[in-house]
């Protein structure tokens, strides 16, 4: 029998194995990463003071953008060949592709994230006043919000005329609480006001990774086999 | 129509159409097909460009839902159901062009449930391929990967095969060496559906000619000779 | 079809033509904001109106993607019925309730969901739920833009912003994007499978909405924002003027959908003709 989370493993390293190789998104993307850290920097020139107080709208701005390009990616490689028909014609089921691709997804961005946040941080001159080991639960649960809907909107994209922007149009509006939660989180903890937490936004974040990966893995099969 | 079987005993057919009605818009790719298919033939499936023969065939895989009419494949209504029975190959390769041949192969068994290699290597010697090549199936001549895509066709044993445009741009030998593998494994028992513009290949190899127009099926013939008047 | 349209216009007209003059010239003159808050009952109704519609919306793709589902339709009766008995008992038992809920009102709007669901269920067929999501999905962007629009024109004179991430605006401009990307998406799309995606997308929606509202709502409490629009308690004769526009603008609403589904209706109609008779008549051979 075909384990599900067998699928899901084996196209997981299968999809890493093949970025690796060919570093096609990896080199294009870092240097788009690097591009956009440097525009918003010239854009935006605070202080220290000031920069606390926007730097966590700017930073997550800029990942939510830098996600959009890598998500748009995402199907790239099974549009050649019309691989994606050969898993299509297969009992494997739709859910294990789906959560390979989000978890590949999120393997990239965190990439991404990581290598944007020194920059940032160097040019915006950032300190975190608040607690600081609260940012890798925000930013886990925050890149998985954009990576799950991300993914699931990229499979619907492949059924449109001007694919690339469709992703983004359909992504945008409904993580729009997600974005919230993550610029007011990362904004408090900065700030480190002792009579503000992180917390309530840190719930709401994993509210809505519940919430939608249930509504993504219900909802996958369907987009997959709509031809 | 001819009915070329009048003379055999009637086996149960391991796929029937019935009044598949497929239309995109206005434009009608299959217009009322009805047919059952024996197992263990070759079957041609000939005519011209948009005559309806691959639409037929993403129905037959589960693909394309019909706009009206119903499939019956190994008793099931729903292709998608009888998926482990059939392989399906169509012009794009189906393959990861960044891959070797051994890699793609051993990735699609994992979604068939296949865990050892020993099946793959079979499958692509079987072919006329070699398992141990590393070189990325992307940099493959054509024949070559249309090959190593029947392998992957064919890697889980099914009853049915379903191949579109198997020989386009290949070079002669291969797509000859093809055709001898698919008389080979019909011969074996399985049933095989081979769309094609390039009939004079299975000269000999198929059992039947299955003649398509405008959507329709037009006549079903034994031999190339017959072929329909205009 | 063709007498009732005319008479419902006509009622309609009138009604509407009433609910102005009572908005304009027979509500009292509200205190702190003058004459400028007439546009409330422009406003507002326009927004529960706007709501209803993307409500039904959502009922309408739900419907549509468990109808294909067998399984799903049965679980899918379940919880709805599940969701009306909660709300009627739920009304009574919880205490306290927020601010403006009464226990009658969330037990109508529990039966309400109910209702639509299941009348939806018997008198749609499948292809007649999907125009009845598209229609509602339309006039409901048209209403919503309404008070998108109303709403920073009143916020203006009044408390001198234009805009402000109030928990009602914002979850009503989330609402215009969301069903503004789900109208592009039935645009764009080339999948023979449109009405699916398009459901889908609708879900998505639907639960994004509950998020957002929350993520306001926490969101003005770390930052107090200007209060716009008025709260609490309202006086009974302006109560009176509000639903008598919420009855026109339903009515008006009624009348633009009704209108809408038969012309989508009609298309669709002829697109099948067409396609039969593509069907029927013999193709030339082409070479």
């Amino acid at each position: 029998m075909s384990a599900p989370a067998g699928i899901t493993l084996v196209t997981l390293t299968k999809d890493i194995r093949l970025e690796w190789r060919s570093k096609d998104a990896i080199n294009s993307m870092l240097f788009f990463a690097l591009l956009v850290v440097v525009v918003f920097s010239f854009s935006f020139d605070p202080n220290a003071e000031e920069s606390r107080l926007i730097a966590g709208g700017l930073i997550w701005v800029a990942f939510l953008f830098a996600a959009v390009v890598a998500l748009n990616q995402t199907w790239a490689r099974e549009l050649r060949n019309q691989v994606l028909d050969a898993y299509r014609v297969s009992p494997a089921p739709a859910n294990a592709l789906f959560l390979a691709k989000a978890v590949g997804n999120f393997i990239f961005v965190a990439i991404l994230e990581a290598l944007m946040t020194p920059l940032f941080i160097m040019f915006y001159k950032l300190r975190a006043l608040g607690p600081a080991w609260q940012l890798l639960p925000v930013a886990i649960l925050g890149t998985w919000a954009i990576v799950v809907n991300g993914t699931f909107f990229a499979a619907m994209s492949l059924r449109t005329r001007s694919r690339e922007i469709m992703l983004p149009l359909l992504l945008f509006p409904i993580t729009l609480p997600a974005l919230i939660s993550l610029v007011e989180a990362t904004t408090t903890i900065l700030l480190g006001d002792p009579s503000t937490s992180a917390k309530f936004w840190i719930v709401l974040l994993a509210t809505y990774d519940v919430v939608f990966t249930t509504g993504c893995l219900a909802l996958f099969e369907t987009v997959l086999h709509a031809e | 129509m001819n009915d070329p079987n009048a003379a055999r005993p009637q086996a149960d057919p391991i796929i029937s159409v019935t009044n598949l009605i497929k239309q995109f818009g206005r434009f009608a790719a299959l217009r009322g097909v009805s047919a059952s298919f024996e197992a263990g033939r070759l079957y041609a499936i000939l005519g011209d460009n948009g005559a309806g023969k691959t639409t037929l065939l993403r129905i037959l895989a589960g693909l394309v839902r019909p706009t009206r009419g119903t499939v019956s494949m190994l008793g099931k209504s729903d292709p998608r159901e009888a998926c482990r029975d059939f392989g399906y190959m169509a012009h794009p390769s189906l393959l990861y062009d960044e891959m070797s041949g051994m890699e793609n192969l051993r990735y699609f068994a994992r979604l068939y449930g296949i865990q050892d290699d020993a099946r793959c290597v079979g499958s692509i010697s079987a072919v006329g391929l070699d398992p141990e090549l590393q070189r990325p199936v992307g940099q493959y001549s054509q024949g070559m990967r249309q090959r190593m895509s029947l392998a992957r066709a064919q890697l889980h044993d099914p009853k049915i095969l379903l191949l579109d445009e198997p020989f386009s741009n290949v070079d002669i030998r291969s797509a000859r060496e093809m055709v001898k593998l698919l008389a080979h494994m019909r011969d074996q028992g399985k049933t095989i559906f081979v769309v094609t513009h390039q009939a004079s290949l299975l000269d000999g190899a198929a059992n039947e000619f299955v003649w398509m127009r405008a959507g329709e099926i037009v006549n079903r013939t034994p031999d190339r000779k017959f072929m329909e008047t205009a | 079809m063709k007498k009732t349209f005319p008479i419902l216009g006509l009622l309609t007209a009138a009604l509407l033509s009433y609910a102005l003059y009572e908005a304009v010239v027979v509500a009292p003159r509200e205190q702190t904001m003058g004459d400028v808050q007439r546009i409330f009952y422009y406003h507002v109704p326009s927004a529960w109106t706007a709501f209803l519609l993307f409500f039904i919306n959502f009922v309408a793709s739900v419907q549509y993607l468990v109808r294909r589902n067998p399984p799903a339709d049965k679980i899918a009766n379940w919880v709805v019925i599940a969701i009306g008995v909660l709300t009627c008992v739920g009304g009574y038992v919880i205490k306290p309730l927020p601010q403006g809920m009464y226990p009658s009102s969330v037990a109508t709007t529990g039966l309400a969901i109910v209702g639509i669901y299941f009348l939806i269920r018997k008198y749609f067929s499948d292809q007649e739920t999907d125009i009845l999501a598209l229609t509602t999905a339309e006039v409901g962007v048209v209403f919503c833009t309404v008070v998108l629009v109303t709403g920073p024109l009143w916020a203006r004179p009044v408390w001198g912003i234009w805009w402000t991430w109030d928990v009602r605006l914002t979850s009503t401009l989330v609402l215009w994007l969301i069903y503004v990307s789900y109208l592009v998406l039935r645009r764009f799309s080339t999948s023979g499978q449109t009405p699916v995606l398009a459901a889908a997308l609708a879900v998505f929606g639907a639960l994004d909405v509950p998020l957002v509202y929350f993520s306001i709502w926490f969101f003005r409490t770390q930052h107090p924002q200007p209060v716009i629009g008025g709260g609490g308690s309202i006086d009974p004769r302006m109560l009176h003027v509000l639903l008598i526009n919420w009855l026109a603008f339903l009515c008006f609403a009624f009348l633009v959908c009704w209108s809408r589904y038969r012309l989508e209706r009609l298309q669709r109609d002829v697109e099948e003709t067409l396609a039969l008779e593509a069907l029927l008549e013999p193709r030339s051979n082409v070479r």
